[in-house]
């Protein structure tokens, strides 16, 4: 494997910055990196090749700028985000020959920071899954083993990221599609709080549970994009008008595990987890107690609504979201239909995947007259409850850890065909995206049985990513760094 | 009719007249070609989100406050969800179960006295865009240049009992609206328009009658048409034992008729939920404070005050106050000339009646107050007469001449001058003896013919008042 993809992007940041790299160097690297390794993983909907190497040789022309913290760094986004000029198909063939005239607004302060775009990641259509099957363009694999799923529904950017092809992705994260495929393909994933990083410009899924964030090789590498894409836009008004904390200056400053309270749910320590999940976390659990951390028993008592009511909340808003793609504007258009009803038939009929035909009817379901307040309202009341068991929760303890998904990274083909199985690997996820919460999942080894990446999940407190990120760069010192992925080796 | 009552609710959608839409930085212009004035945002592109224009929703609880109702200092947006081409995010955004204002009211003249009509309920919401259809070919083309326009829908109680009270409530609306400088009131071009609820009942039922919802009627007169067109169909159904059926209903202007558009079975379920990409909106008590510092005089409380001001009859005062602009020339005038009741009659009378042969506003008329206020201060000189005064009006009204210049220029000024007038007093009895002597005989009516013979020359300057002095002093 070439030696300048492998580095962290901490370190290939410090190695542009001094002129060691330059900035078409590493383009260069990661172009080659996707080029070896796509063939076998399929992560990438796009490569935009050309553009990245212009964009580098401006960046080398110009020469490094301290204060571009990503400056030349090749990162790949989601291909859920809009960015200008770049095909954004969602994974979706009613986005098909879609291309945004602006940029998200993440992507726009990864270019201001200096990054280059180099692709755009492979997802579950619309971010609707956990796997990644449901892109309809491919099926990404699992670099651990190229049989198995990275996860969802940002699998391309955990599979991109874990085979090197840059130095840090974004994926989105509605109910664990950023963590579940951090935790399957062995790297770092974050979901900050609800409404740290502007989704303007993310194409939504539910919107009141979205967030954008980064999946990286390290807590430090995701800290320094999440320093770069936080903080207040004034075109999503969900965004927090509050200043975002440099947060590698909170990696330094904060002690990490010295005294940290981790709460303990039992709700996610028990039945339905494998025995290899279970022993991974626990080991790393009891690294950080060997630290100076504290372990603390804690009841997360309305964790078995989470999964009901984020289906009825995600399904609502979906179903109203993707009200868009109606062929009339953009995207695809049936050209037979001979009237507007069996246009828009026809056109959504053929242009959505099972799984978002299925969500949308349910979602128009739960929203429908005299369902309404029986489905939709219930939910929203529900979920108060279960992010005031976090609330509660934290009165004893400053995070709370347990496993990211029950089962490792599961066969391709393996779970597909059972809609509610699939939405069982949410089951720890998604509680944080109701609460709002921001959650982490960081690769704690590798399964005993199985050989694959296993992740632990650390959740934090409300718009604390600092401290969630020094808790996280604690535990992370004391976990044997991963090897290769197995299925490149 | 004597036995039935009609029960009339009306809502109305006013555009504001903020400069940018209601989410998004695109103008508001009227008129721009097709899709000129529209963004990523409007167009309902994938990803983007919505920002509220803070000036809508100043301009709302304005129009609150104008009526009395009450600002929920935390309101919801929520999406109203049906497929349409010229509604492009598939779903309207609007307010549903928290709306921005409730429990307003507004006061009517009407036949029998003043009466109070109910405002339920304010809430914002984004106008669609505008499908077009060819007439030449099998195509349909989408401007959404109007969409995402702000709009109050202003929901009325059920409290009216004819069409009179509904275009009374209408108007005084719309006044109110325009006065706020909140709405222009342009009905033409949609800035103002009416959905209206009709019923009818036995007189003295306490229940209400099934009702249908007439939608888009876009003039004051078609209001009242379709209106009482609608309250016949439905005496018509009750005397010969048909059901009345629960649907909306559209005006045909040609015809003068509403025909049925959907049933209750066809209403769309809109299935509103609360908008999970905008914020609650929150109105500070401060806020409403200010608002209420910057609210400008109303038409109710003009109208008193001219009655009471300037003396004027409630008739004058309403037709005066009905238009700010109007109110505000008449002020100006008076400012100038203080002869209200004499200001009042010729704005009334001659300035409103060029204005409306040649359709304009009073805001773009040249002859300026100042202008018709000397107008009348020459004719209460009696410098010219009332009669000269209305011939050279139009005049004035098209060029917006000075007065005094332009009678100078014609020599439109009357003859005052008693040496002047001598003369040709003189000339004419000398050139009519026969007349002379039948007047010393007692034929007194002949001063008639006498002022004729003396206007004659002098192309009717002389000063009638002048002149008539003089001839009895000569014919003794």
């Amino acid at each position: 494997m070439s030696d300048l993809t492998t580095k962290t992007l901490i370190d290939m940041r410090d190695a542009l910055a001094t002129g060691a790299v330059t900035a078409e160097a590493a383009v260069q690297a990661c172009l080659g990196r996707v080029a070896a390794t796509e063939p076998r993983i399929d992560a990438l909907l796009s490569v935009q090749a050309e553009a990245a190497l212009a964009r580098a040789r401006e960046l080398d022309a110009a020469g490094p700028a301290p204060d571009k913290p990503l400056w030349g760094v090749p990162v790949i986004v989601k291909d859920v985000l809009c960015a200008k000029g770049a095909p954004t198909t969602c994974g979706s063939r009613i986005l098909e020959n879609f291309v945004p005239p602006f940029d998200a607004t993440a992507v726009a302060r990864l270019k201001d920071a200096g990054a280059i775009i180099l692709a755009k990641a492979n997802m579950d259509e619309f971010a609707m899954g956990s796997s990644t099957e449901n892109s309809a363009y491919k099926v990404t694999k699992n670099p651990w083993d190229l049989s198995r799923v990275p996860g969802g529904s940002s699998g391309g950017s955990g599979a991109a990221v874990a085979a090197c092809q840059c130095f840090a992705t974004l994926g989105t994260d509605t109910g664990g599609s950023i963590r579940l495929p951090a935790a399957f393909c062995g790297c770092v994933g974050l979901k900050p709080s609800y409404g740290r990083v502007s989704r303007f410009g993310m194409v939504a899924y539910g919107s009141s549970l979205d967030q954008i964030g980064p999946l990286a090789r390290t807590v430090a590498d995701a800290a320094q994009v999440l320093s770069v894409i936080a903080g207040h836009d004034p075109r999503d008004s969900t965004s927090v008008d509050a200043p975002a904390p440099d947060y590698m200056a909170a990696l330094k400053g904060l002690s990490g595990l010295k005294g940290l309270r981790i709460g303990l749910p039992r709700e996610y320590w028990g039945e339905g987890v494998e025995p290899e999940i279970l022993r991974a976390c626990r080991t790393a659990i009891d690294a950080a107690v060997d630290a100076g951390a504290t372990v603390v028993d804690v009841s997360l008592p309305h964790t078995r609504y989470a999964i009901a009511t984020y289906y009825i909340v995600a399904m609502a808003e979906a179903s109203s979201n993707l009200a868009r793609f109606d062929g009339v504007r953009y995207g695809h258009r049936n050209r037979q239909a001979a009237e507007l009803l069996d246009m828009y038939k026809r056109s959504r009929t053929e242009g959505f995947g099972d799984e978002v035909q299925r969500r949308i009817i349910i979602g128009t379901y739960v929203l429908s007259s005299g369902y309404y307040d029986a489905y939709y309202k219930k939910a929203a009341q529900v979920r108060r409850l279960i992010r005031q068991d976090f609330l509660d929760a934290y009165a004893t303890c400053d995070v709370i850890c347990g496993p990211t998904c029950p089962v490792p990274a599961f066969p391709i083909g393996g779970v597909v065909d059972d809609p509610l199985k699939m939405y069982l690997m949410d089951i720890f996820t998604i509680s944080l995206n109701l609460a709002g919460l921001p959650g982490m999942s960081l690769p704690v080894g590798l399964g005993a049985d199985s050989g694959l990446p296993v992740g632990l999940q650390i959740f934090g407190q409300s718009f604390k990513e600092d401290a969630l990120l020094a808790a996280a760069h604690g535990l992370e010192a004391l976990t044997p760094a991963l090897p290769e992925p197995a299925g490149l080796a | 009719m004597a036995e039935y009552e009609a029960v009339i609710g009306l809502e109305v959608h006013a555009q504001l007249t903020t400069n940018t839409k209601l989410f998004c930085a695109c103008p508001t212009r009227f008129g721009d070609g097709p899709n000129e004035n529209v963004c990523p945002v409007c167009a309902g592109m994938p990803g983007v989100l919505p920002v509220m224009n803070d000036r809508a929703l100043e301009y709302a609880c304005k129009m609150a406050m104008a009526i009395d109702a009450t600002i929920n200092l935390t309101s919801i947006f929520a999406r109203k969800n049906y497929f349409y081409p010229d509604l492009p995010k598939g779903y309207q955004i609007s307010q549903y179960e928290q709306p921005l204002c409730e429990h307003g009211r507004v006061e009517i003249e009407t036949a029998a006295g003043t009466k109070t009509v109910g405002v339920t309920r304010i809430h914002m919401e984004e106008d669609a865009g505008k499908n077009i259809h060819s007439s030449t070919e099998n195509k349909s083309f989408v401007d959404l240049n109007r969409c995402g326009v702000p709009l109050i829908e202003i929901v009325s109680e059920p409290d009216m009992r004819s069409s009179e009270e509904a275009v009374a409530y209408l108007k005084e609306l719309r006044s109110i609206l325009v006065y706020l400088g909140v709405c222009d009131g342009n009905m033409e071009e949609g800035s103002f328009r009416c959905d209206a609820n009709v019923s009818v009942r036995r007189k003295g039922d306490k229940n209400f009658g099934t009702r249908a919802e007439i939608k888009n009627v876009n003039s004051f007169r078609n209001v009242q048409r379709a209106i009482d067109y609608e309250i016949g169909r439905h005496i018509d159904c009750i005397e010969d034992g048909e059901a009345i059926v629960q649907e909306t209903r559209l005006f045909d202007a040609n015809k003068g008729v509403t025909q049925s558009m959907r049933g209750k079975e066809e209403a769309h379920d809109y299935r509103y939920f609360p908008d999970p990409d905008l914020v609650p909106v929150r109105v500070e008590p401060s806020w409403i404070e200010r608002w209420r510092g910057e609210l400008p005089e109303l038409p109710a409380a003009k109208r008193e005050r001219f009655i009471a001001k300037y003396g004027l009859p409630e008739y004058d005062a309403g037709v005066l106050t009905a238009e700010r602009e109007v109110a505000d020339y008449f002020e100006a005038a008076v400012g100038v000339h203080p002869e209200p009741k004499k200001i009042a009659n010729w704005i009334m009378s001659e300035l409103m009646r060029e204005l409306n042969e040649c359709g304009e506003s009073i805001r773009g008329c040249r002859l300026r107050p100042e202008g018709l206020a000397k107008l009348v201060r020459i004719i209460d000189s009696g410098a010219i007469s009332g009669k000269i005064g209305k011939q050279i009006f139009g005049d004035l009204f098209r060029s917006g001449e000075d007065p005094e210049a332009y009678i100078a220029a014609k020599g439109l000024a009357q003859i005052s001058d008693a040496g002047a007038l001598d003369a040709v007093v003189d000339e004419v009895l000398a050139a009519c003896p026969g007349e002379v002597a039948r007047y010393k005989a007692g034929e007194k009516k002949l001063t008639g013919f006498f002022v004729g013979q003396i206007m004659q020359k002098t192309k009717g300057q002389a000063n009638p008042k002048l002149v008539g002095e003089l001839l009895a002093a000569k014919l003794g």
